[in-house]
């Protein structure tokens, strides 16, 4: 078994702790795991992106041009990852501000919109916990307990009493995640 | 304490090994892609610990002296910069490598010249192992491709440095130090004691008991005759290190037509290339120099006359290949296909590149 | 009565100090350094420090300070001696680590090192001999050359205009938070002499105590680079160099 998955977006958004919450879950079960950021000023606000490869073997390249899953959180981000994704394989995309959506015919495209729900719920800080939900929903690749564990691991104990919301927006994001035909 | 396995970055990687592997001080000045190996030494707080020292010096100059002169004084060291910075170690680097110190600095290399980016690269192989900075010298030099061996290297790089007494560096490059990946940290190994130095190192500075005779460390001597007797010396060290710690490794190169080799990340990148060449029946096999000094010329050397064709991939203009066409010496066209100033090529660009040029 | 008669213990006045070895110095008749050299000897006996005594050399006239002087040391850069003080120190945190260094070393290629040692109040001694010119090189100007003083490097005579001004180290070092001790000496006569040790014991005792950075800089003559007599030189110093480089302690807590 081997995933190779690609989360992209801006800066800002977490999705390089998304990115290492799922890595660190693969971790927990043993999986050999890879994690590549885009680095640099990017982190302050431009567009950013994460590679996590989780697998059963040894990890070959860091670096890959096509994915099993690809998530994809602007527009930017659409237009560049979304001919790379396998075919077969899979399109999350949150329709925030996405004017022209993806229109790949050989992969199966899924539409998440967790920054509508964010806001409206005015916690925008666990957006990117709802996508990883949204992400295991169509994709488990990791055990949802095995998040939770990375989640904990991951938050310094001075946050923990953020774990309940971090997991409900888990929650959330495999609830609002849906298949579009 | 045992081993752990972690979910870290090569550069956090570097930094929590060079506690667990006992070193008595790191000595650093921040630059991208590197910082976090001391932003994470000085989170761990390893002086409250293993008593190691940790220092943010005033400039790469000064963090190389202080390398200089804790290695002297037969201690544990290590420096870590990104390739502007380590140009500015290289005058230090030749002084510890004229005055047989022991010691570990880190390259996380990123492109250049000048400033250039902060992006990956590889072209700082020259500057690693041809020399660096002035006179005949040579650093051991060892590319990790994983973060693992990012780890892993830490040790085997002081243990070889201190075996030798010559300077070693690791060179690896921003995708390694900013990569995450699982790693098993092995388990902490003590700070040798003031006694076990003065046994193990007699030509430390640890001061002068009475009856022994001073330890003058210098790289100083103005008579040619016993300055080339120290060059002698030297290089005759350098033949016996060529002789005993080659490494490198070999993936699927017995019954290879073809073959890549590769170092660092790019090794890794080339890796899936050969597993989708494979997959296409193409058979291509990957020799992967684990030091890049002393270079794996013989078994590059055997192969190359076993196999129809021969690439070297690399993030520079071509560095390494002069290096394998000398061990190859003629026996096969050495080609070549380098991405320079930050860009990374991916698995099936070089897999097309391997079509071309070898294939045909 | 012969030779053997008059060596004897009893009879001697003045000896050469213990950690002092029989190698022929190569500093010029008359230079500063053979005598500073001695105090320090001195001192690392007297103070019982010879086991934990590092020694930094620089580059310059004393880059072979380490022939004369029988204790532990360590060859450094240009200019790099405090870096390499700092770590020795840091790492051995019971050892008497000091630099000597020249005014070039430590006030013009060195500047960044000095001033960061300093600053971070490392538990070192920097002695810091400034005869305004470097010497090993043959007599070029320093940054402590004063205006007007002709080196192979301002034959003319040193303008502000073309060099800038003669940098008084001492004073800037002085202001700096991690300092304990500086001062400014000189080795030209007995008195001078007595007073530059008593300044050293106290800045050795300092770094033992870990009180901060000490420095003791030594305001020398160069016969050679100023092309004077050993007593023309001290006369020249006294009335010129102390008149920029006043004597006395610049700041002692």
């Amino acid at each position: 078994m081997k995933k190779e998955i690609i989360v992209a977006g801006f800066g800002g958004q977490g999705i390089l702790s998304l990115g290492k919450i799922l890595a660190h879950a693969g971790l927990i079960e043993g999986k050999e795991v890879t994690w590549m950021p885009s680095y640099g000023p990017e982190q302050r606000g431009g567009t950013a992106n994460v590679t996590v490869i989780l697998s059963d073997d040894r990890i070959s390249s860091p670096v890959l041009n096509t994915y099993d899953v690809v998530v994809i959180l602007n527009q930017p981000s659409l237009e560049r990852f979304e001919s790379q994704v396998k075919p077969g394989g899979i399109i999350i995309y949150d329709g925030y501000g996405i004017h022209r959506p993806p229109t790949r015919k050989d992969v199966s495209i899924y539409r998440i919109d967790a920054m509508d729900v964010a806001i409206e719920s005015g916690n925008s800080k666990v957006f990117n916990m709802m996508v990883l939900g949204g992400i295991l929903k169509v994709c488990p690749i990791v055990k949802t307990e095995s998040i939770i564990h990375s989640l904990k691991e991951s938050l310094p104990e001075r946050l923990h009493k953020l774990l309940p919301e971090n997991e409900k927006a888990i929650h959330t994001g495999m609830e609002i995640i849906k298949k579009e035909e | 304490m045992s081993e752990e396995i972690k979910l870290l970055k090569g550069n956090e990687a570097i930094a929590h090994a060079a506690v667990r592997y006992g070193f008595d001080g790191y000595f650093g000045y921040p630059i991208t892609p590197q910082s976090e190996i001391m932003e994470t030494l000085m989170m761990l707080k390893p002086w409250e610990t293993t008593g190691m020292v940790v220092l943010q010096a005033e400039s790469e100059v000064a963090a190389i002296n202080m390398v200089y002169g804790g290695a002297g004084s037969g201690k544990a060291v290590m420096t870590s910069s990104s390739s502007p910075g380590v140009s500015l170690k290289q005058e230090g680097i030749s002084y510890l490598a004229g005055t047989e110190l022991p010691a570990l600095i880190v390259n996380v290399m990123r492109g250049g010249p000048g400033l250039g980016t902060i992006q990956p690269s590889q072209a700082d192989y020259f500057q690693a192992v041809k020399g660096g900075g002035h006179g005949d010298y040579k650093l051991i030099a060892l590319a990790p491709s994983s973060v693992q061996e990012m780890a892993d290297f830490v040790g085997l790089g002081m243990d070889l440095a201190f075996k030798y007494r010559n300077p070693a560096i690791i060179l690896a490059d921003g995708i390694i130090g900013q990569m995450m990946e699982k790693v098993v940290l092995p388990p902490y190994r003590p700070r040798r004691t003031e006694a076990e130095i003065r046994e193990q190192c007699p030509w430390a500075l640890q001061g002068k008991p009475k009856g022994r005779k001073p330890n003058i460390l210098t790289s100083l001597e103005l008579s040619p005759a016993v300055m080339e007797d120290n060059n002698l010396r030297f290089q005759a060290k350098y033949r016996e290190i060529e002789k005993n710690e080659v490494r490198y490794e070999t993936v699927d190169c017995e019954d290879a037509d073809y073959i890549i080799v590769a170092f660092g990340s790019i090794a890794r990148i080339c890796l899936k290339t050969q597993e989708m060449a494979r997959a296409e029946g193409i058979k291509v096999g990957l020799i992967r120099p684990i030091t890049l000094w002393p270079f794996p010329s013989q078994v590059i050397a055997d192969y190359a006359r076993k196999v129809k064709g021969i690439i070297s991939v690399e993030l520079n203009a071509g560095q390494m290949v002069e290096d394998i066409r000398l061990a190859v010496n003629g026996a096969i066209d050495v080609k070549f296909y380098g991405r320079l100033g930050g860009i990374v090529p991916t698995p099936d660009e070089v897999l097309d590149v391997i079509k071309k040029e070898l294939v045909k | 009565m012969n030779i053997e008669d008059i060596i004897k213990p009893e009879n001697i006045v003045y000896s050469k100090p213990r950690l002092m070895n029989n190698n022929p110095m190569h500093y010029c008749p008359g230079c500063s350094h053979g005598v500073v050299h001695k105090l320090v000897a001195e001192l690392v006996d007297e103070m019982g420090l010879e086991e934990k005594t590092i020694g930094i050399a620089p580059v310059g006239c004393a880059v072979f300070a380490y022939n004369y002087l029988d204790i532990d040391w360590i060859e450094a850069a240009h200019g790099r001696a405090p870096a390499v003080a700092t770590a020795i120190k840091r790492l051995n945190p019971d050892k008497f680590v000091f630099t000597y260094q020249g005014d070039g070393d430590l006030a013009a290629i060195g500047t960044a090192e000095t001033i960061h040692a300093c600053n971070r109040g490392e538990n070192i001694v920097i002695i810091f001999i400034n005869n305004a010119i470097y010497g090993m090189t043959g007599g070029q100007m320093a940054p402590t050359t004063l205006l007007g003083m002709k080196t192979s490097t301002c034959p003319y005579g040193r303008t502000p205009e073309l060099n800038g001004f003669p940098l008084k180290i001492s004073d800037i070092l002085a202001q700096l938070d991690g300092t304990r001790y500086i001062t400014r000496q000189s080795v030209h006569n007995a008195a001078a002499i007595k007073k530059t040790k008593a300044a050293l014991k106290h800045a050795i005792e300092n770094a033992m105590a870990k009180r901060g950075t000490s420095l003791v800089e030594i305001v020398s003559t160069c016969n050679a680079g100023w092309k004077m007599t050993p007593d023309e030189a001290n006369k020249w110093m006294v009335e010129h160099m102390f008149e920029k480089y006043p004597l006395g302690d610049i700041k002692n807590e």
